[in-house]
């Protein structure tokens, strides 16, 4: 019975012709021609105990490397004492998000206000320090903490600005409309890696003598500026899918812009372009590391000075692999997040 | 609602940017400004081997960071007090001109164009390197003369490439170039047999070599075929602090000639050389000159040690990077490390 289960899956799924047969076939041949090569480099034939490179004596993968450095590729140079502080505010945006699927829709307006408004102070004190709790500078953060840091700095901030944007673009009001549109163009229009840059060594030079912002600040600014423009445009798209009849009705229902906006088209809108904001937040996600060209050193940074190391020279490929695992499982669980809201809100609509 | 929002978002980002703002005092006072922080801010790179690097405890070791350590020592009498920021090639002397670091640490070469046209002051040299080249010791290959008909493995787009054909060509010798854009690629072509030679600079040479399969199966050839003098640097418009860090590197030179080590320097107290007594401090009050303590250079060998010793630590033969001393060994010793005399 089972076999003959497997057996029709087969038929069906990989030889229902012959050359479904032949794809099917070459596939399962290079598959097996490279898997198990790879699952012995990687597991097999690695190292996982030791606690430096000449433990590593095999002819497979070392991973005894990324144990050792384990912490600074999570928290870069933040002082060992101080763990807690960044493991804390973790805890809390975790704890609070899980919150969410658990409490009752009307009070999910807190938990936004919250995250938007509240955590960001917290974990800022948090991390930064004040109150009593030591100062840590920017140029200690770093690692997988940092990426992170930079990722919700730029959701948080580039979420609502974007919103605006995209409203203001179809603002009926002169300046407004070309103020988005030209604000919008023109982030659109540069790489991110000439904002990194001009944030990081251009901008302080502008600034009036003896003035200084912290360059993490203007780097993680510029990033959110770029991906608002991003956002904005995703948005219109949902806007612009809207057929007239929901602005009539929300005006004839006495509505004024802001009513409307935010109590009948935006929510519509927005629910339609959940994808392609995911899409936006997981690129920005995955940008972080080009702030790596200013000297800030996120996961990717880190391995690069883990493994120039002198004593641990030559694991490059361990170090690449792990930073590519990390960003695919955030990328994946950022995706998850997005398909079960997609898949919550596509009641109502018809 | 919303109008609340907006206005408390940008109140936010208001007390934001006031907390991270911070004053930089004036520029041209950086002995004072490191004192009363208490602590140095050291510019270094994002990871170049024996040079500047972190281990897997954030603790920064290299000869960079060595000689970020003696600056410490003598300004501070206490080496750990120091702050790192890495840096991009890209940025480096910009954060050194706002006033980010005092002093930049980053295997950086002196030019003329760097010198004079940056604002910026290179303070000495605390690595003589230049291009050599990577061959198999089995291909019997003594010298780059011998060089002839030969692949050669490299990174473009950089002074490699036109050194490299400038040596051939200057020697009548035939090449044929194979390029990459990563050193990593570059290295791996040359481990798997596509060249004879691979030629970058060679502090470069030295930490890829250890990347092939077998480092022991492969010689750096003595030829350095381009000038790149690496050197720490600083601000430019502050002369009492470019004395300072030119004479600490310069104290580390001229221990290390007269035999002056972190073991025995307590032993020389009793020293009659009026050299060591100058260098320990016991005589004359050379501090004076660079309004420091006057046993500020006795707390650069005592607590990091002098040249030789960070060199050996770091990049010296019983390392990883093991780069022989060569042209970075004391001109008593055939090499061209030569000190002004600390009097």
């Amino acid at each position: 019975m089972q076999i003959e289960n497997i057996k029709n899956w087969l038929k069906i799924n990989l030889f229902s012709s012959w050359y479904y047969s032949l794809i099917s076939i070459i596939i399962i041949y290079y598959f097996l021609l490279i898997f198990p090569k790879f699952l012995d480099w990687a597991v097999f034939n690695a190292t996982f105990i030791g606690n430096e490179k000449s433990d590593c004596k095999s002819s497979g993968a070392c991973w005894v490397f990324i144990k050792v450095w384990f912490n600074k590729l999570i928290y870069g140079f933040y002082p060992e004492k101080d763990l807690w502080r960044i493991n804390l505010s973790f805890f809390i945006l975790i704890f609070t998000i899980s919150l969410s699927f658990f409490i009752k829709d009307k009070f999910k307006i807190y938990i936004l206000f919250f995250l938007i408004l509240i955590f960001p102070i917290i974990a800022f004190v948090l991390i930064k320090g004040g109150f009593g709790l030591e100062y840590i500078e920017t140029r200690e953060w770093g690692g997988l903490s940092l990426t992170f840091i930079l990722t919700f700095f730029g959701i948080i901030f580039a979420f609502p600005l974007g919103i605006l944007l995209a409203l203001g673009r179809r603002s009926e009001l002169f300046f407004i409309r070309y103020f988005s549109l030209l604000f919008i163009e023109f982030w659109r229009g540069i790489p991110l890696i000439t904002v990194i840059f001009a944030a990081a060594i251009m901008f302080p030079i502008f600034l009036p003598q003896g003035l200084n912002v912290d360059k993490l600040l203007r780097v993680a600014v510029g990033i959110a500026i770029f991906e608002s423009a991003y956002i904005a445009e995703v948005v219109r798209g949902g806007l612009q899918s809207l057929p007239k009849g929901q602005y009539e009705a929300a005006k004839s229902l006495g509505m004024g812009y802001w009513k409307m906006n935010f109590l009948v088209i935006l929510p519509q809108a927005i629910k339609a372009v959940i994808p392609g904001i995911t899409n936006t937040f997981i690129a920005l996600f995955k940008d972080t590391p080009l702030i790596i060209l200013v000297g800030l050193l996120e996961l990717l940074g880190m391995v690069n000075l883990a493994k120039s190391n002198s004593y641990w020279l030559g694991l490059a490929v361990e170090g690449y692999l792990f930073v590519g695992i990390i960003f695919w499982f955030f990328s994946f669980i950022l995706s998850r997040y997005s398909q079960n809201l997609e898949k919550k809100f596509s009641s109502e609509r018809y | 609602m919303k109008k609340i929002r907006i206005n408390s978002f940008a109140v936010l980002a208001f007390v934001v940017t006031f907390i991270f703002t911070t004053f930089n005092a004036n520029a041209n006072q950086t002995r004072e400004n490191v004192i009363k922080r208490g602590s140095l801010n050291c510019g270094v790179s994002q990871g170049v081997p024996g040079f500047s690097n972190a281990d897997a405890s954030g603790k920064w070791t290299g000869l960079d960071v060595d000689f970020c350590r003696a600056l410490a020592a003598a300004v501070l009498g206490d080496p750990n007090k120091v702050k790192y920021t890495p840096l991009s090639a890209k940025d480096r002397f910009e954060v050194l001109k706002a006033g980010d670091i005092d002093v930049l640490a980053r295997n950086t070469t002196w030019t003329l164009a760097r010198d004079g046209g940056l604002a910026v002051e290179f303070i000495g040299v605390n690595f003589y390197d230049g291009q050599g080249f990577l061959v198999r010791k089995a291909a019997n290959i003594n010298s780059a003369k011998k060089l002839n008909n030969v692949k050669v493995c490299l990174e473009t787009g950089t002074t490699t490439e036109l050194n490299l054909r400038d040596y051939f060509n200057a020697n009548k010798l035939k090449y044929e170039q194979i390029g990459f854009t990563k050193a990593d690629d570059a290295v791996a072509a040359y481990d798997a047999g596509r060249c004879e030679v691979y030629t970058t600079d060679k502090s470069g040479i030295a930490a890829n070599r250890t990347k092939t399969k077998n480092p022991a199966d492969h010689i750096i050839l003595p030829e350095t075929i381009s000038k790149e003098p690496l050197g720490p640097v600083v601000r430019g418009n502050d002369e009492n602090w470019v004395n300072i860090a030119r004479w600490t590197l310069n104290v580390m030179i001229e221990a290390e000639e007269y035999n002056v080590t972190k073991k025995n320097i307590d032993s020389l107290k009793s020293t009659t050389d009026p050299v060591i007594k100058r260098l320990l401090g016991l005589e004359g009050d050379l501090g004076k000159n660079l309004n420091l303590d006057n046993n500020w250079s006795y707390n650069i060998v005592k607590l990091v040690g002098n040249y030789g010793e960070s060199y050996e630590a770091n990049v010296g033969t019983k390392t990883p990077v093991n780069l022989p001393r060569a042209l970075n060994a004391s001109w008593r010793k055939g090499g061209i490390l030569y000190a002004p005399p600390v009097r």
